[in-house]
């Protein structure tokens, strides 16, 4: 049986195409997938994102144990974030997850719901020898997060906290439309916005005030279709398309969330460190469209005969207007410039590697 | 609920149907094109080829998903929507009027009377 957010009322009011994803009833899309994208990048939107996992650790080792861990350096100070992987000891990924930390010895890792269940039983599995508590909060937490230039000007209006001071990355503890709620300047679309934790029950009093704050700058709700075009366009990888067990962060380019200048070990790093030092098989890059045509997951891609890669993701680009795709292409293929082709329906289509993101206008701080 | 007209003729590939002289038209059903979402192109087939029944005839593609639709009937394809080239959005907009796909002349007009009626295709996709 899915589950319902708690503000599953208010989309099926807003009218949107309701499909289960990560067991969770989520809205898809309310409206069209392009105008809602296109009201991210131009102005704001709301996306009701309580699907979504949350694990809170504290205790006295919290920082060693997410060391341990995952790829990233927990080393951030309290209203800081972080961003990192989470792998295997075969250097496979495990997730990739945004981590908070709220005070010295409190952190909330932020987890894709896919793998929420496969997540907390990995974290479980490592707590021995740690002084930590780690607490699975996703069932009582709620997410709704606003995205968009206009996204300060939406949110300054429901709290008195000095969102000014608050960079990316960064985040406080306040009130936010009457509740109690985690404001952090956080996202996945490569606009500025806010991401806002509160507890369940305080979800629908949020969304409508952020509806409500929002209405002048012609706010809209954005489903899960836009939100992955807006990820698609920044070039951020998707878990489960871009990355997963069978591939590393070394091949997925995300050697920045490696803390391999510092002497801390963590799962996967011998791994991860060896490969890094021989270069992998095969890099993630981004390629545009040259031809007519949409490569989808699952794609081959060629140069001349020999088969060289697959995509990963692929859709239009609604604020290029253009047909983008990222995927997976063997060492020695995977400059910026390259041409290779795409095989979509038994026809070849012409697509160029370039740098991502796809979309350099956005307004992220 | 979805529209679907009464004097056309439905396949269960969501194709509708038209009759119009000796040919007939063919267009994707509103219920699909609703389904697909904005459709942002259409790979339409060449006018001149032969079709089977059955058979996919061109490919459409929507910001998430990609479907191929195909030919209700035997026959040649005579004309094909040069609209949508610029403007695949028409499908969703008017699916049963400037979104159609192709034109076709049948080589066996009965297969026509073998299509779905608008109850069928009611019944078909659950309405």
């Amino acid at each position: 049986m899915d589950k319902k957010t708690p503000l599953y009322d208010r989309h099926v009011q807003l009218g949107a195409t309701i499909q289960p994803f990560a067991g969770y009833l989520m809205p898809i899309k309310y409206d069209a997938i392009k105008k809602e994208h296109m009201a991210v990048r131009n102005s704001v939107g709301a996306f009701d994102l309580t699907h979504m996992g949350e694990f809170r650790v504290t205790g006295k080792d919290s920082v060693a144990f997410l060391d341990n861990l995952l790829t990233n350096d927990a080393d951030v100070a309290p209203g800081e974030a972080y961003y990192s992987t989470m792998c295997y000891p075969d250097g496979g990924i495990v997730d990739d997850l945004i981590v908070y930390r709220i005070a010295e010895q409190e952190y909330l890792m932020v987890v894709n719901a896919a793998n929420l269940e496969k997540d907390w039983a990995w974290v479980q599995s490592h707590l021995q020898g740690y002084e930590v508590s780690v607490v699975n909060e996703s069932d009582t937490t709620a997410l709704v997060a606003v995205q968009g230039p206009k996204a300060q000007a939406v949110c300054g209006k429901l709290t008195g906290e000095d969102l000014d001071s608050i960079g990316y990355y960064e985040h406080t503890s306040g009130t936010f439309a009457g509740v109690k709620a985690l404001i952090a300047r956080t996202g996945y679309t490569g606009e500025d916005g806010f991401e806002i934790y509160m507890a369940c029950p305080d979800a629908e009093k949020v969304w409508d005030a952020v509806m409500e704050a929002g209405e002048e700058f012609g706010i809209v709700p954005v489903g899960l279709g836009a939100r992955d075009t807006l990820r698609l366009e920044v070039g951020y990888p998707l878990y489960g398309n871009d990355i997963d067990h069978s591939t590393t962060p070394v091949e997925a380019k995300l050697t920045w969330v490696l803390k391999l200048k510092t002497d801390k070990d963590f799962i996967g790093r011998e791994f991860i460190e060896q490969q890094k030092n021989d270069k992998p098989g095969r890099y993630l890059v981004g390629m545009k469209v040259t031809g007519k045509g949409f490569p989808r997951q699952g794609t081959p891609l060629f140069s001349g005969d020999r088969k060289v890669g697959i995509v990963t993701s692929g859709s239009i680009a609604p604020a290029l207007e253009e047909a983008v795709c990222m995927g997976y292409v063997e060492r020695g293929f995977q400059k910026n410039g390259s041409e290779l082709e795409a095989e979509v329906r038994g026809k070849r289509i012409p697509v160029r590697i370039v740098k991502v993101p796809f979309y350099t206008e956005g307004s992220r701080k | 609920m979805s529209s679907i007209p009464e004097d056309l003729r439905y396949t269960e590939t969501h194709e509708w149907v038209k009759k119009e002289g000796d040919a007939f038209i063919v267009g994707l059903t509103d219920h699909a094109q609703h389904e697909m979402g904005e459709i942002v192109m259409a790979e339409l087939p060449e006018a001149g080829s032969e079709l089977t029944m059955g058979d996919a005839a061109g490919g459409l593609e929507a910001v998430k998903t990609a479907e191929d639709f195909y030919a209700p009937m035997d026959g040649e394809v005579i004309e094909v929507n040069g609209e949508l080239e610029g403007n695949p959005a028409l499908i969703n907009e008017s699916p049963y009027g400037e979104g159609w796909l192709f034109k076709m002349k049948a080589s066996d007009d009965s297969q026509f009377d073998g299509l779905l009626s608008a109850d069928d295709y009611k019944a078909h996709i659950g309405e």
